[in-house]
């Protein structure tokens, strides 16, 4: 097997491989990448290969080819089959045992030495904006469309979240994201400070394709010791939210968010 | 500054070009949900189309309820 298969892989849920020293992770789960057991099992094969690949890689794209979007977020069909099919006390275990294997995920993208980019079209909500925000830069185009609607269902985001959206942009903004649950555009992202760039429809990936290849020309040590000295990782904050994730999985009120979600025939379940 | 029933003739052809449905099939007090055919995601997308368009920012709790053409140009037109 040469270098390049072993960092090439096709999971169920995304697919990644390297070309001139950039790794691709493209997400292909329909209907809109949810991230479940299955796409936790393919990151955590896809964050191996990028600690594997410190020395070959200079940057990692990921994005997604669905038509709707990024990706819409943690599975919620899962997440309530699962916890309806156990006892309350496992069922909790298993929340958090999945959140710990995500978190963990997360924190490696988020500390790779190489830069990361998340291409980023449609719907970027919950996990899919989580997983967006480990990555250095957000490049988004017109389409897409970012939120955090864990409060509509009683909870806070789990995937890492709030700590990152905290280090990235000012906290008044972050309430009002968190608080509101509301969903906003490229263009606000931009102005937020969140997106680094702003393109037409179905140009993210060139431009992050662009931009891997003009971070390319750089010393790799130095954007390293750059990356590290500008993107320290909320180790605290991510456990207490891991807490806090937990202590309100656990009540009644999320169970029935969860349940109205999940068996909703209406074709709104995205809006609030 | 437009007015709103030029906002609404804008949402309708917007919204008749986005979803490759006949123009003249759209009316201004229609349910977009039943006339477009188009799920909550759908309908995130009609917003983002609106807010680039008319260069608005529209929470999308404010279209709660919202389910007209007529109503949502009104949403719109408090906000440009």
């Amino acid at each position: 097997m040469n270098s390049v298969q072993a960092l090439s892989s096709t999971g169920k849920t995304m697919s990644f491989a390297v070309k001139d020293g950039i790794v691709e992770l493209v997400l292909h789960r329909n209907p809109c990448n949810e991230i479940g057991s299955a796409s936790l099992e393919d990151l955590e094969s896809f964050s191996e290969t990028l600690q594997r690949a410190e020395q070959s890689v200079h940057a990692a794209i990921i994005y997604s080819d669905l038509k709707c979007g990024f990706s819409a977020g943690a599975d919620l069909r899962e997440l309530y089959d699962r916890s309806q099919a156990m006892e309350k006390s496992e069922a909790a275990r298993g929340v958090r045992e999945f959140l710990e294997r995500i978190h963990h995920v997360l924190n490696v993208i988020d500390a790779v030495p190489f830069t990361t980019i998340a291409a980023v079209h449609g719907v970027v909500f919950g996990g899919g904006f989580e997983l967006a925000l480990a990555c250095d830069l957000i490049i988004a185009d017109k389409t897409a469309r970012f939120a955090f609607p864990e409060l509509r269902l009683g909870l806070v985001p789990g995937f890492g979240g709030i700590p990152r959206l905290k280090r990235d942009i000012g906290n008044a903004v972050v309430r009002d994201l968190l608080l509101t649950g509301r969903s906003f555009n490229a263009t606000k992202a931009q102005q937020i400070g969140l997106a680094s760039q702003v393109v037409a429809e179905g140009e993210a990936l060139r431009a992050a394709r662009a931009t891997a290849a003009q971070i390319a020309k750089f010393d790799p040590g130095t954007s390293a010791a750059a990356k590290k000295f500008i993107k320290p990782i909320p180790h605290e904050e991510l456990c207490q939210e891991i807490e806090i994730f937990c202590d309100l999985f656990s009540r009644p009120a999320v169970q029935a968010g969860l349940k109205k979600f999940v068996e909703s025939e209406d074709a709104q379940p995205y809006l609030p | 500054m437009p007015t709103t029933d030029q906002t609404l003739t804008e949402i309708l052809n917007l919204a008749a070009a986005h979803f490759k449905v006949p123009r003249e099939k759209l009316s201004p007090d229609d349910d977009f949900f039943k006339t477009l055919g188009i799920d909550s995601l759908q309908t995130l997308d009609l917003l983002t189309k609106l807010e680039n368009h008319f260069h608005v920012e529209l929470p999308d709790y404010e279209l709660q309820g919202v389910s007209d053409f007529r109503t949502l140009a009104g949403k719109i037109q408090a906000r440009i």
